[in-house]
């Protein structure tokens, strides 16, 4: 359902749109039933002259199952969607497969500040690449990513991957995806976090490898001078 | 009749005497302090409704001078939405479903003369009006309104360099705690009257639903209300004493005050739904002249969704930075809590089995409410279920999901509620036809401006945002066409609450004379002459049977009154 509107762009996007399809079918049907019993009811059994109401207390076990059963079918769906639930979560939230790469995502009023790590694919060195509102990632690769905010709760939104998390001032908050869909996609803040929250939106560029490839080289013309820069800093 | 008449006469006499203040504003009489909390949150959610039309109208024509409000700036934007959110539950809500139908039908349903603490009921008036004032204030101080949500989160919330409205936040905080008190001093009232006050003869199984659900919902607000009162003094303390809470940098932690705020606001949920949806049982049973459908089971219905609306609360904060592990517990809670609710909605759909159904004013209302909630409720299953809810946190599907419970429970059930004790409150009877064109005048629309929102939802368009124009996935025409389709429909809703207000007022002027009993109901304010006087009964009634025996098959007439001797 949710594949019409915005493309996957995750290896977990498709858990979670099963996910909401199944919800979808399960209390889909109980809707439309309910629905469907309830007009149907009102239409039958409005006022006619000469027909009384029927005296019914449903307390008889004869009349009470009538609501007892779907009860226990509501609670059978119940099951299935919780069991449906803890799968998915555990999938995207709890596991968190070995990372093959590593970005810092940092949020502040009211913009995203994202750090690649470069050309040695290590965060934390000098040669790592600090964008502001854009985060370039190569497509079938996993990340982690390391989440903190710098002032107030912001939320790292990314719809394609079907991916939400709150960033919390004071904490560094771990989890990953694996992007498999090259193109250009929206990133939100998905929390309220003061006048700029409807400003706050980065770009997230899927990029095949060799792209990601050309992107970083040029995001570091000479590596050595990297490798130089912390002394240069001194210096100055 | 001549008697009724008589009485209502003594008493005019009798309020003329007390003079304007004594009457309107000073008064202890629980009829008069429902229509003060219902004229109150009338007013309010006018207030909130024209910020609905200012930010709506922003949305589907970013940038435009809207009339009556001017360029809504991001400032504007983010106050209007708060302030929208809070006034809707907090000044609107809360006040109508609760403190005024509690106020007007427990003493009257139950058979007394008034509440047993008449002046802790006017103090609890006061303080509420009290808080809606200071709460409107703060579109007038420097920095204007708090905009930091209804939900508050700090340190946004509690830091002035952040939120930019450092008068504004402390005074939503203040008039939010100042609300809760009020609702605290009502509370005590209505329990105590409606364990106490009973009319002899009536037990705990022959007291009508609405007043089990009002004492249900006043219990589980006083239980759950103490933690979000501990927070909001703690934010206060956070935004003007220094300390911090909520500030890791001082060792605090922000996530703790989502804890508090949802500990009480999941709870809340069902505090507003369970007197709407009592007072959708009176009403279906007297207009399908049914007996209520398993009466026990309902009230089991309503006690274990209560108890379990405490184990709820972090299902709003599954993706809040909570260990992961947590969501699991509150996955199964949270869908736990659709077995008494469904179940509550079969009882419902079944007393209407083999009924004899008049559609009138307040029945259309109160149907409506049964199959617009309905689509409330099964869209929450998408939000409990913490997998799904990882990509619908936070999205319009959120917001279109509560409107669907909010609004059959504070408009609806608020409309039925209304229409159905209108002949009682006045004496009057309102006219039919143009409640039936307010009816559909608001159900029709209603359904326009949340479907295209459950849509864009699906999309991924995320909540708070003044303008989709920096998010190029959300900036496509299609869903913009939706987004003036949603604004279209709230003009021509708000439009046909014209109607309401002429009908009240020809009603008010030249209504027909309503007489005491005008629905044929059984319950025992409609023993009570219409409108009651100072006292409501001219003798208090006895009760001899519950509250449902219409259609009983060892009468004539359709309808047994619960004062009746058998």
């Amino acid at each position: 359902m949710i594949e019409q509107f915005i493309p996957a762009g995750s290896t977990y996007a498709g858990n979670i749109d099963g996910q909401i399809d199944l919800i979808f079918v399960l209390v889909g049907f109980w809707f439309i039933l309910s629905e469907a019993i309830f007009f149907g009811l009102i239409f039958r059994f409005r006022k006619k002259q000469g027909q009384p109401a029927e005296y019914i207390t449903g307390e008889e076990k004869s009349q009470k199952r009538w609501i007892t059963v779907p009860h226990f079918l509501v609670l059978v769906c119940d099951v299935f969607i919780i069991w449906g639930a803890i799968n998915v979560w555990y999938h995207v939230k709890q596991e968190l497969p070995p990372a093959q790469e590593t970005v810092r995502i940092i949020g502040q009023q009211w913009t995203w500040t994202f750090v690649h790590p470069g050309p040695d694919k290590q965060l934390g060195t000098a040669d790592d690449i600090a964008k502001v509102n854009e985060l370039h990632l190569k497509v079938d690769t996993t990340y982690h990513f390391k989440l903190e905010a710098r002032d107030v709760v912001h939320s790292f939104s990314v719809p394609v991957f079907r991916l939400k998390q709150d960033a919390i001032p004071g904490r560094v908050i771990t989890g990953w995806f694996e992007p498999t869909l090259t193109g250009e996609f929206d990133i939100q803040c998905a929390e309220m976090c003061g006048i700029g929250h409807g400003l706050m939106g980065a770009k997230l560029s899927v990029e095949s490898a060799a792209e990601h490839a050309a992107w970083v080289a040029s995001e570091s013309p000479l590596e050595l001078a990297a490798a130089n820069m912390p002394q240069l800093a001194v210096e100055e | 009749m001549a008697t009724a008449e008589v009485a209502t006469h003594h008493d005019d006499l009798h309020h003329h005497d007390e003079g304007f203040v004594k009457k309107y504003l000073w008064s202890t009489d629980h009829k008069m302090i429902c229509f003060q909390y219902m004229i109150t949150g009338i007013a309010m959610a006018l207030i909130g409704g024209f910020f609905a039309y200012a930010f709506r109208m922003q949305l589907a024509f970013p940038g435009m001078e809207v009339p009556l409000w001017g360029v809504v700036t991001p400032a504007d934007y983010n106050a209007l939405v708060t302030n929208h959110g809070t006034i809707m539950i907090f000044w609107v809500a809360m006040p109508v479903l609760i403190a005024a139908f509690g106020n007007y039908l427990i003493p009257l349903m139950i058979g007394c003369d008034d509440m047993v603490f008449p002046k802790i009921n006017r103090l609890s008036y006061q303080i509420f009006l009290l808080s809606a004032l200071v709460l409107l204030s703060s579109f007038f101080v420097e920095g204007g309104a708090f905009g930091g949500a209804w939900t508050a989160y700090p340190p946004l919330s509690s830091t002035a360099k952040y939120s930019l409205t450092p008068l504004g936040s402390t005074i939503w905080v203040i008039a939010v705690a100042l609300e809760f008190i009020a609702f605290l001093l009502g509370g005590i009232n209505f329990i105590t009257t409606a364990m106490n006050s009973r009319a002899p003869g009536m037990k705990l199984y022959d007291v009508p639903i609405v007043v089990w659900f009002i004492v249900i919902a006043s219990i589980l607000f006083m239980a759950s209300v103490g933690p979000l009162i501990a927070g909001a003094i703690m934010l206060l303390f956070d935004q003007n004493l220094g300390t911090g809470f909520f500030n890791p940098d001082k060792g605090g932690d922000p996530v703790l005050w989502q804890h508090l705020f949802w500990f009480f606001g999941h709870p809340e949920v069902y505090v507003v739904l369970l007197p709407a949806i009592g007072i959708t049982a009176e009403i279906i049973t007297v207009f399908a002249r049914k007996k209520l459908f398993a009466y026990r089971t309902v009230l089991n219905t309503a006690i274990a969704t209560g108890v379990l609306s405490f184990t709820v609360w972090a299902h709003h904060q599954f993706v809040s930075g909570i260990d992961p592990r947590m969501a699991h517990v509150f996955s199964i809670t949270t869908l736990l809590i659709s077995v008494p609710i469904a179940e509550m909605i079969f009882v419902y759909i079944a007393t209407l089995y083999g009924g004899s159904i008049t559609l009138n004013t307040p029945m259309l209302w109160a149907l409506a409410f049964i199959g617009e909630f309905l689509i409330g409720g099964v869209t929450g299953i998408f939000l409990g279920a913490s997998g799904a809810d990882i990509y619908f946190h936070d999205t319009y599907f959120v917001l279109a999901h509560f409107h669907y419970t909010f609004f059959p429970i504070a408009i609806i059930a608020t409309f039925a509620g209304i229409t159905y004790w209108w002949p009682k409150m006045t004496g009057k009877m309102m006219n039919d036809t143009l409640g039936k064109i307010h009816f559909w005048g608001t159900i029709i629309p209603f359904n326009f401006i949340f479907i295209p929102l459950f849509v864009l939802g699906v999309a991924g368009q995320h909540r708070r945002i003044y303008n989709y124009e920096h998010f190029p996935d959300l900036a496509v025409d299609w869903m913009y066409d939706l987004r003036v389709m949603a604004t279209v429909a709230l003009l021509v809703m708000i439009a046909f609450q014209v109607v309401f207000f002429f009908n009240v007022f020809i009603s008010l002027r030249n209504g027909k004379k309503a007489g005491n009993n005008p629905w044929k109901a059984n319950t025992l304010e409609w023993v009570a002459p219409s409108p009651p006087g100072h006292g409501n009964f001219e003798e208090l009634p006895t009760v001899y049977r519950g509250p449902y025996e219409y259609s009983h098959p060892d009468r004539e007439e359709d309808y047994w009154p619960q004062n009746e001797p058998a």
